[in-house]
């Protein structure tokens, strides 16, 4: 292994682990008293689930903005008041929108959002498929043609053009022509 | 036809690009409000001026009102300040105030020296009514109707333009009873 194919392994290993879970890692610290562990977990799993509206590239649980730590303090009182995840979801949709939610909705303005990306990978696979079937095609045909047999009609590659014996001499006759003339003024330098 | 497939990767090339170059210039920073025409939420909240007797919707202003949230920590709060002096000389719009998370003598001491432009300064030091109109951080500033209906937000600092150009056309609009 040379030096920039180890540099190259190192940075690939350095990018994994840069892509850790957010909330995970940089969790801020809240005293809460739970009654159970399942409230714990719901808290803990609430606060991964929306989106701080301040700092917008950071889930509750980890961002230290003043308005994350106001609405995990909402959530716990939410969940001690015994509202379900639902009713907190409803809670946080009717102050700050659609934006709270890291896992969008799926209504007709997110259709887009959602199936964008299947969109585009249907349409990858479709021109994948076409570029493949074509080459597959030409060289059918190329043989085909070779052996005599009629030619697929859909087809328009310059290669698969089937030309007569007259016109295949007078092809030869112009190429040699221009051959001729090529080497009697050769400027090109070759 | 067949030109026209010969042309589809340039005319997706264009069509994406477009929307690539609007992205670059969308500000991300601003959420759309989910409080426009909603009627501003109810409150009980203790204020700057009456000490301990709690202020509420009864004792905001009868027709459109601002609605500004501010805290003297918040550096664009300062900024904005002399256009609402200017607005509140020119008795263009009552302007309230909500001291958002601030501690109360530090916002007095921030209105005695900068100048007070509020009639009234509802305080909100936990936050809490904040989350009710969807703040999430000073300065941003709430056109509310005599009805009381919230018709127009406006996130982050005001400066002269966005005041001529979106806040005294929101304010006429309102006024005029029209939709915005």
């Amino acid at each position: 292994m040379n030096l920039s194919m180890r540099l190259f392994v190192v940075t690939l290993i350095f990018m994994f682990l840069t892509v850790v879970k957010p909330g995970k890692a940089h969790a801020q610290i809240d005293v809460f008293d739970f009654e159970t562990p399942e409230q714990e977990q719901r808290y803990r799993q609430l606060s991964n689930d929306f989106r701080c509206p301040m700092c917008q590239n950071a889930n509750l649980s980890s961002s230290p903005g003043g308005v994350a730590s106001d609405l995990r303090r909402e959530i716990y009182r939410m969940i001690m008041e015994g509202q379900t995840d639902a009713q907190i979801e409803e809670f946080m949709l009717a102050r700050y929108g659609d934006f709270i939610l890291y896992r969008p909705r799926l209504t007709a303005k997110t259709l887009l959002l959602w199936f964008g990306p299947l969109v585009f990978l249907l349409a990858g696979v479709w021109v994948a498929r076409n570029i493949i079937r074509n080459s597959g095609v030409k060289k059918s045909n190329h043989n085909r043609a070779e052996a005599g047999a009629p030619i697929n009609q859909d087809t328009y590659a310059v290669a698969d053009i089937v030309i007569s014996d007259e016109e295949r001499k007078r092809l030869n006759r112009l190429l040699a022509e221009h051959d001729d003339s090529a080497h009697n003024q050769d400027n090109t330098g070759r | 036809m067949n030109n026209l497939k010969l042309f589809l990767p340039v005319i997706i090339f264009m069509v994406l690009a477009v929307f690539m170059w609007r992205g670059l210039y969308m500000d991300s920073r601003t959420l759309p409000s989910v409080l426009i025409d909603r009627p501003l939420p109810e409150f009980q909240l203790r204020s700057l001026e009456l000490g301990d007797q709690l202020v509420s919707a009864a004792d905001l202003p009868d027709g459109p009102f601002i609605l500004n949230i501010w805290g003297s920590y918040c550096l664009p709060c300062l900024q904005e300040n002399p256009i609402f002096m200017a607005a509140k000389e020119q008795n263009v719009i009552p302007i309230i105030g909500l001291n958002y998370k601030d501690r109360d003598e530090a916002a007095r001491d921030w209105l005695e020296l900068n100048g007070n432009p509020f009639e009234l300064n509802i305080i909100d030091d936990t936050g809490r009514y904040g989350i009710d109109l969807g703040v999430y951080g000073a300065p941003e500033t709430f056109l509310v109707d005599a009805d009381r209906v919230i018709r127009f937000k406006h996130i982050g600092v005001i400066n002269y333009r966005i005041w001529e150009d979106e806040i005294m056309p929101a304010i006429a609009a309102v006024r005029a009873g029209g939709n915005l």
